[in-house]
């Protein structure tokens, strides 16, 4: 189910900690995972539990309580826009406003041609470059404008 | 700027330079100096404490307990693995200066573990990074490849003899990990969420072993403290304030950013160093030290000096440093509905009074904002604060109820207004 190269990567996780600890891995098993396969799947869950030696539920609950896994489809460039108050003061709700209209889709949803899924984050820990938001989980762009996220969203493929 | 003569700047120094967090840039301006210092002269580890002490550290991800102290809390002698955490999970809303450390001075952190780790007794250190910022944890990792090549870190460090070595953990998307027990949990591979203190992670931490746990400017600070002392370092800031902090400065002011500056200094200072309040307003209430911290008016803000023990004295908390600034445009109540969505959505759901109580709290900030508040729902939100106040594992439901009863007791009149009139009285 998984790559040789995604399987590198996990490998090189599971290394950091000490041997009968693999467990640990398994959150940076499930990012990797997801970044290979778009989504996590129930049998990509229990894949990564008999990697990992874990019992599926306990992959499970990893995979259901951090909040940048996703469990079901996204779109191919998933845009998560952090709204909480330091963004809100300055200006997040506008470039919230935009980014719905433009996409004519809400938080959480995905347009129909399977391009963009929006979502609603929260505090990314970076409140100074404010707006923000995270481009598939890992690209953060800042100082986001009504023109900046016009081409953002544009050069998404 | 450097490392090597005492300056202001004890984390941020490296911007200064073209290239910020390269090891050359650390290693030309005094950096690992002090590693090889102590494995040279194999310094004793009550030394180290002993200066930590004596610099007044405090713990800069939001609590301020004094790090010698903490530190000092560490069975050293105890046979068996211990380990050397860093907490770089930075989700507080308004808190983003440990990012910036790990942009740019990726090096004086490193030097900080590796020092704790020799301090403490530790065969291996993890850093905790906060799940939205995955190219800082990819650049972390490429310092300690840095680290690796050049000696500092793995097998017989500097001929020493000692072996010890660091990783990177990668979060992804969970603000109660910021809670140190809670991230133990998330390092053992498990959901995020804390558990019952005592144990405390000096004697039960990580994987059950003993663990000292500390923020990302606080370990970055190490390096700087034993290159110059505990004494210089105190004296930079106040008595029981020691050092310089990052302060970052969000909202409604002109140049929003981080500002490396002694404790003690006038917020008043600070604010005009963050380019004022955005041209054109007033200040109305600040925030400051991260979300959990009660609100603060306009007056009693300016006459507060940025330590932590003026912040405590007007009623609030130093937190983070993270100092979110509101003008006369911010109506309160939906400044608050947004906070008490945060701390609603990011509970971890363990305790009933945290999970139910900040969901209710929530739900009637959100009906006063939308025009649907009741006379009685202030009263009844502080009662609810008061119901999850002291019962709970962590600290989450005090956070969320920081925000609450501080906005509704400083702007009680605008919440009133809104319920009479259905509408806000800024017109926002």
């Amino acid at each position: 189910m998984l790559s040789a190269q995604s399987l590198a990567l996990i490998d090189k996780e599971v290394a950091k900690y000490p041997g009968e600890q693999k467990q640990s891995a398994v959150m940076s098993a499930l990012r990797i995972a997801q970044a290979q396969l778009g989504c996590l799947s129930k049998d990509c869950i229990e894949y990564v539990a008999n990697y990992l030696a874990m019992p599926a539920i306990a992959v499970y609950e990893v995979a259901t309580f951090y909040n940048m896994y996703d469990l079901a489809p996204v779109g191919r460039n998933k845009v998560t826009l952090c709204t909480n108050l330091p963004c809100q003061l300055q200006g997040a709700d506008k470039i919230a406003e935009h980014m719905r209209a433009k996409l004519g889709i809400g938080f959480g949803e995905t347009t129909e041609d399977g391009r963009y899924t929006l979502k609603e984050g929260e505090c990314m820990g970076a409140c100074g470059h404010g707006p923000l938001c995270l481009h598939n989980n890992h690209k953060m762009h800042d100082h986001l404008t009504l023109e900046s996220v016009d081409k953002l969203l544009d050069d998404m493929k | 700027m450097s490392l090597n003569a005492p300056d202001t700047q004890v984390c941020l120094w490296t911007l200064q330079h073209p290239e910020p967090a390269s090891l050359a840039t650390y290693t030309a301006n005094g950096g690992y100096e002090a590693l090889k210092k102590i494995l040279a002269e194999k310094t004793p580890a009550e030394d180290i404490i002993a200066q930590v002490k004596t610099s007044a550290l405090r713990g800069r991800g939001g609590a301020g307990f004094p790090t010698g102290l903490k530190w000092s809390f560490m069975p050293r002698s105890f046979p068996g693995d211990k380990y050397v955490v860093c907490n770089s999970d930075e989700g507080e809303p308004g808190t983003f200066k440990d990012r910036d450390i790990l942009r740019f001075n990726p090096h004086q952190l490193i030097e900080g573990m590796i020092i704790a780790g020799y301090t403490l007794g530790a065969v291996a250190g993890y850093n905790y990074i906060h799940g939205e910022i995955f190219e800082q944890y990819q650049s972390w990792e490429g310092a300690l490849e840095e680290a690796r090549a050049a000696g500092f870190l793995g097998k017989n460090i500097l001929g020493s003899g000692w072996n010890f070595d660091l990783h990177a953990h990668q979060g992804y998307g969970a603000y109660i990990c910021g809670e140190e027990t809670a991230l133990l949990e998330s390092i053992e591979g498990k959901k995020g969420q804390p558990r019952f203190k005592p144990p405390f992670p000096a004697s039960y931490g990580l994987y059950g072993k003993p663990t000292t746990i500390n923020n990302t400017e606080t370990l970055a600070s190490i390096p700087w403290i034993m290159r110059h002392g505990g004494q210089a370092f105190l004296e930079l800031g106040k008595p029981n304030n020691g050092g310089s902090k990052i302060f970052s400065v969000s909202g409604h002011v002109n140049k929003p950013g981080n500002y490396e500056i002694p404790l003690g200094t006038p917020f008043a200072d600070l604010l005009e160093m963050a380019g004022g309040v955005r041209t054109g307003h007033t200040l109305k209430a600040v925030i400051p030290g991260g979300s959990s911290a009660p609100v603060l008016t306009a007056d009693a803000m300016m006459a507060c000096t940025m330590d932590y023990d003026a912040i405590s004295k007007a009623g609030s908390m130093l937190g983070s440093g993270a100092v979110i600034v509101m003008d006369d445009s911010v109506c309160m109540v939906k400044a608050l509905e947004r906070l008490s969505y945060f701390y609603f959505e990011e509970s971890c759901g363990q305790c009933t009074p945290c999970r139910e109580g900040t969901g209710w709290m929530y739900r009637i900030v959100q009906r006063i904002e939308h025009g649907k508040g009741r006379p009685e729902d202030l009263d009844e939100l502080l009662r609810i604060g008061k119901n999850i106040g002291g019962n709970t594992i962590c600290a989450l439901g005090e956070a969320a109820v920081g925000p609450v009863a501080s906005f509704v007791k400083h702007f009680r009149k605008e919440f009133e207004y809104h319920i009479e009139h259905k509408r806000c009285m800024v017109g926002c």
